[in-house]
């Protein structure tokens, strides 16, 4: 799966570094660093991050629709 | 004919082509399809890569948290969209109204946005810049080649210039323990983004961390060995350093070239739009149906005098997408104008940098909350007797207050009492940014006047 944080919007709360551990993580006091392709597995984890992120900075791909092969290089 | 007629069919089966598949294009895309373009949709790419994100490159990726090729951006949509990557744009008609391939074809639009972004300035000296060991960072394949060689444990890295890229890739140097120098021709790093003041703390964190910088030279030469490979770099104090890499920073350059001639107000600024993201054309005469976001787009700004400005941020690349793809398909009384107040940041030696508004505009800065010993702190940026940006060093939840004094226009100093005030917080000092016509590592906002055309402007590179 897919994933992108806005940073700008991002105030390190860590909330997501605290609900899915794998993915995000704190990176001294406040800076924020993920995974951007975390393994499907994570999904449910990071849903909960993605709701309980209190600014909403947190974008996903969307579960039913994976990216068509073919469609570009990276596409796996 | 009416426009709205125009316009549903525009939307039902008209031909939208984006050229510069990356965020801007790639946000750009997802909007038109969201507000029900259902016509045809080609994105063009020179890179063989679907949309990805860039600021990784120059932070998970050197630390090794994640690699180049899982940087691809999430879709929050279907884009049902005729991929064209790995495949430059070389031309414009736009009297044709058609896009010229690098492979021959030609793609015709009834709608065109540009979003070619910018690429790094490469070493001025082809001979040097071609010496192996020797990098810029701006792509995948960049972070690729240069990720691997920090792996291979060198000797020691040489990163010239110091804006936010340089400082990103220092600081990864050092957390992987490796040797690492940094030579910038200015003060302090980050000072064309934030002036002498904070350039200070930056320069501070850096030797704290290990980095032998040194401030006020420039690099004059790179030396290769017998086979090639980069094994020397002299100074302009008559020093010189032994590195095994060399990583040139030195900021971007638009990617314009394949404009020219084409009659678009498209030069090294980058391309001039109106507020609601239209393209100029040479005579500053506003296009209709070609449309310009992200790093390659200057345009007027109303917080900021109206002067044009050009944005190297990832917030600006997003926002100012959703809104020229929104315009695309609008009648002009329906058109939103991008105004979104500037934003960016970046991750250093365990520090998290923010700023909003325009910095680099300031005369005058105040530390309104925490100390700058510290490395803990807000600092607010006047001009003109107001408000005009903000930069927070680990304290990001105060920055949407600042962000709300800039876009009222708030009176500086600010006279309201601030939690965590300090004695150093009494009055302003000056913000202390160098002369702006001697750019240093290209920084990330540029102000570029009032005039749409961008005939009358001389150039000058920035020189090492
Ligand atoms: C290493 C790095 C770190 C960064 N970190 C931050 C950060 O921490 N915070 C922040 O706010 N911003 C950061 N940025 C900036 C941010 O990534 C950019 O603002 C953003 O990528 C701009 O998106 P864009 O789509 O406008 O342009 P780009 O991402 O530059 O994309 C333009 C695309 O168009 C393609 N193209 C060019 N010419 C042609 C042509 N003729 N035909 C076809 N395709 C063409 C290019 O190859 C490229 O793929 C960083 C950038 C880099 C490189
Ligand atoms: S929960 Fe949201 S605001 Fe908090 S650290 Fe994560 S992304 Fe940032």
């Amino acid at each position: 799966m897919r994933v992108v944080v806005d940073l700008n919007r991002c105030q390190g709360y860590a909330q997501c570094a605290f609900l899915a551990p794998d993915v995000f993580e704190m990176h001294g006091e406040e800076a924020l660093l993920y995974k951007p392709r975390p393994d499907e597995a994570f999904r449910e984890e990071v849903a909960r991050a993605v709701a309980a992120c209190p600014v909403q900075a947190i974008l996903v791909d969307r579960l039913d629709e994976a990216v068509t092969a073919g469609e570009a290089s990276d596409a796996r | 004919m009416p426009a709205d007629g125009y316009l549903e069919r525009l939307k039902r089966d008209g031909r939208i082509v984006v050229v510069g598949a990356s965020l801007a294009g790639l946000r750009a895309a997802e909007t038109l399809r969201t507000e029900g373009f259902a016509g045809t949709l080609t994105m063009v790419g020179d890179e063989p890569y679907e949309p990805y994100d860039r600021p990784p490159l120059s932070k998970g990726v050197l630390l090794g948290r994640t690699t180049p090729d899982h940087t691809a951006l999430p879709r929050r949509t279907a884009l049902e969209a005729d991929w064209r990557l790995g495949t430059a744009a070389t031309g414009l008609d736009m009297a044709a109204k058609r896009v010229r391939l690098a492979d021959g074809e030609e793609v015709e639009y009834d709608r065109l946005l540009i979003t070619t972004g910018v690429r790094a300035r490469p070493w001025p000296h082809e001979g040097e810049a071609g010496l192996d060991g020797v990098f810029v960072l701006r792509t995948r394949d960049d972070a690729t080649a240069l990720h691997k060689r920090l792996v291979d444990g060198p000797r020691r890295v040489l990163v010239i210039g110091a804006g936010f890229t340089g400082s990103e890739i220092a600081s990864a140097c050092r957390e992987r323990d490796i040797p690492v120098t940094v030579a910038e021709r200015g003060a302090a790093p980050l000072v064309g983004a934030l002036g002498g003041v904070v350039g200070a703390v930056a320069a501070e964190l850096q030797r704290e961390h290990g980095v032998d910088l040194r401030t006020g030279v420039m690099v004059t030469g790179l030396e290769g060995d017998s086979a090639g490979r980069v094994r020397a770099a002299h100074l302009s104090d008559g020093s010189s350093v032994e590195p095994d890499i060399v990583v040139v920073a030195l900021g971007a350059t638009r990617n314009t070239e394949w404009l020219a001639g084409s009659g678009l107000g498209a030069g090294p600024r980058g391309i001039a739009c109106d507020a609601g993201c239209r393209a100029f054309d040479i005579r500053g005469i506003v296009t209709d149906d070609i449309f310009v976001a992200g790093d390659v787009a200057r345009s007027p700004h109303p917080l900021f005098g109206y002067q044009f400005l050009s944005l190297e941020h990832w917030g600006n690349a997003v926002s100012q997408a959703e809104t020229a793809a929104h315009n695309m398909l609008c009648a002009s009384v329906d058109r939103r104008p991008h105004m979104w107040v500037p934003a960016f940041w970046s991750s250093q030696f365990g520090v998290n940098i923010k700023s909003v508004g325009v910095p680099s505009m300031g005369t005058e800065l105040l530390i309104s909350q925490g100390s700058l010993a510290e490395r803990r702190f807000v600092g607010v940026y006047g001009y003109q007797d107001r408000v005009i940006g903000a930069v927070t060093f680990d304290q990001a939840r105060w920055l949407p207050f600042y962000e709300h004094l800039i876009e009222t226009t708030a009176p500086f100093p600010p006279s309201f009492p601030t939690v965590d005030r300090r004695p150093e917080g009494a009055r302003s000092v000056p913000a202390e940014f160098p002369d702006p016509s001697v750019p240093t590592h290209g920084p990330t906002v540029t102000l570029s006047g009032y005039s749409p055309a961008d005939r009358r402007m001389t150039f000058t590179p920035g020189r090492h």
